[in-house]
């Protein structure tokens, strides 16, 4: 059985649908990707999978549970957590308050320090400002932040929002293998991207959104030779 | 020079008792960014809570440190559980639609409590009981400090740590902060949003009634109405400060309470409660954002 497993979606703002009849599936320890141009329904998706918004059709269902019509906050204690686009930060608190409001639903604060200590080993940089106001962070640095600290909930998936947009190339490659090596550690990731190329090449399996719809599915390795993709997503 | 001293002396401590209710208007805003226009009057219930406890007690009566406690307590827990209330019943149902409506019920709110306190307690002015024998604590030369106003400044201070320390310094307190920078992404940290808000109106509601007693004790006299211009002036002393901010909040009521003794002391008690309004106005022309207001950029 998927940990994951979305069927027949549709999600709607007012008149406007968003998504339609989206139906995907999310394996243990996979990395699968979701890609898409902007406006194709990526980050509708993954507001819904969070509990941000709730669809109109259809069901999601997460190791075992229904979570339909559930609460954002209960969503992350059935172990879900998600890396907002745009780096949703809380730019007023330290570095480390961050990281500890990631972990607001656990209490054993020995773990929470182990899980802190290894935020830092996997972004150096972080530990050096950790008394930092985050919102003074640079924007590499800021995205590192926001998927440290949505790890900090140990989620049995994570859910990553564009983790590349507006980074240099250099901090770009840096993130993606830092995915990489959480993916390694047994966490299970839903990446939405639009830099099809870069997520591709990290995952298993990826699906491509188009307009709302998902218009294709198969291993990632399999859509980096796909001639659509190739010309819509990669530009070779 | 020693009227000066006395007169700063009043300010200090009519000032702390603005800061206890500023704190409240200062939270709401914070997180909801709503002008809970009702938390004047939750202070004038904290006051008549607190009447009809010490006369329920038996501490007019008998004054003692003890009973007069058990009032201050009694009567937060009433005033947290009617901050409590009214966010769940009138304001949370209206969250989600535009911000005017939930001014609009605010308001409402503010005019049930007063109408229904003018009903419930009668129009006319009540004496505060004396819970603590009133006495000049010390005298330097002319200038008198009371054990009231030790008290007043002391309880102020006091529960004004307690709260910097709630927000700081504790898990709650950081789910405050996070939620009202982001009720999104502070849901997404699995905070549960809607009990922070609750959490945040009961701590307001309470340090208003704490407000309330100790008006309530330093002027004896309270009525349904008392609310309006102290709840008002509070309001103004938040704005001072920057509105949102804590620390603001307690310096803008300093300043409102120094500056209104001031000028009652050197010029006329006529002015006491237009000065609030002159020094709001000011504040509106030269720094809008108030003392510690962050600037925000509004998004079209």
């Amino acid at each position: 059985m998927s940990l994951l497993s979305v069927e027949n979606l549709t999600v709607a703002y007012g008149a406007i649908t968003a998504l339609r009849n989206v139906s995907l599936v999310v394996d243990t320890k996979e990395i699968v990707t979701l890609i898409g141009a902007n406006g194709a329904g990526k980050t509708t998706l993954l507001r819904t999978l969070s509990g941000l918004l709730q669809p109109s059709i259809g069901t999601i269902h997460f190791n075992g549970e229904n979570l339909s019509g559930k609460s954002p906050h209960l969503i992350v204690r059935s172990g879900i957590s998600c890396a907002p686009e745009g780096r949703g930060i809380f730019p007023n608190l330290s570095v480390e308050d961050n990281l500890e409001l990631g972990a607001f639903i656990r209490k054993d604060s020995k773990g929470i320090q182990k899980d802190k200590d290894f935020a830092f080993t996997l972004f150096p940089i972080l530990k050096e400002r950790r008394r930092q106001w985050a919102g003074t962070l640079s924007g590499g640095e800021q995205q590192m932040l926001t998927i440290s600290r949505a790890l900090m909930a140990r989620p049995k998936l994570l859910l990553l929002d564009e983790p590349s947009l507006g980074l240099a190339p250099q901090v770009m490659k840096q993130i993606f293998s830092v995915i990489q090596s959480i993916n390694a550690e047994g966490t299970t990731i839903l990446l939405v991207e639009q830099n099809a190329n870069m997520a591709l090449h990290i995952a298993h399996r990826a699906y491509v959104l188009e307009t709302g719809r998902i218009v294709l599915t198969d291993k990632a390795q399999a859509l980096l030779n796909h001639p659509d993709v190739k010309k819509a997503y990669l530009g070779t | 020079m020693e009227e000066f001293f006395q007169h700063l002396i009043n300010g200090i401590s009519i000032g702390s008792i603005y800061g206890l209710v500023a704190i409240g208007y200062t939270m709401v805003y914070g997180i909801l960014n709503l002008i809970n226009f009702a938390h004047g009057d939750i202070f004038m219930i904290g006051a008549f809570s607190g009447y009809f406890i010490a006369r329920g007690l038996g501490a007019d009566q008998a004054p003692s440190l003890f009973l007069a406690l058990v009032v201050l307590i009694l009567s937060m827990v009433v005033c947290g559980a009617l901050g409590f209330t009214i966010e769940r019943f009138a304001y949370r149902p209206l969250r989600a639609m535009p911000r005017l409506n939930l001014l609009i019920t605010a308001i409402g709110v503010s005019l049930f409590l007063e109408n229904g306190g003018q009903l419930f307690f009668g129009a006319d002015p009540k004496f505060f009981p004396e819970l603590i024998e009133r006495q000049i604590y010390f005298q330097i030369g002319d200038i008198a400090i009371s054990n009231y106003q030790v008290i007043v400044v002391g309880l102020s201070m006091t529960l004004m740590f307690l709260l910097q320390y709630i927000v700081f310094h504790t898990k709650t307190g950081k789910a405050m902060q996070a939620v009202s920078f982001s009720h999104e992404t502070a849901s997404l940290m699995g905070i549960d949003t809607n009990r922070i808000i609750s959490f945040t109106f009961i701590l307001g509601s309470m340090l208003a009634a704490a407000g309330g007693i100790l008006v309530g004790l330093s002027y004896p006299r309270i009525d349904p109405l008392m609310g309006l211009l102290f709840g008002l002036k509070a309001f103004v002393a938040a704005v001072i400060g920057g509105i949102g901010s804590i620390p603001g909040a307690i310096a803008g009521a300093m300043l409102m309470g120094l500056s209104e003794e001031m000028v009652v002391g050197y010029f006329s008690s006529t002015y006491r409660d237009a000065l609030a309004f002159f020094l709001l106005i000011l504040v509106l022309l030269i720094k809008p954002t108030g003392i510690f207001g962050k600037k925000t950029a509004e998004k079209v």
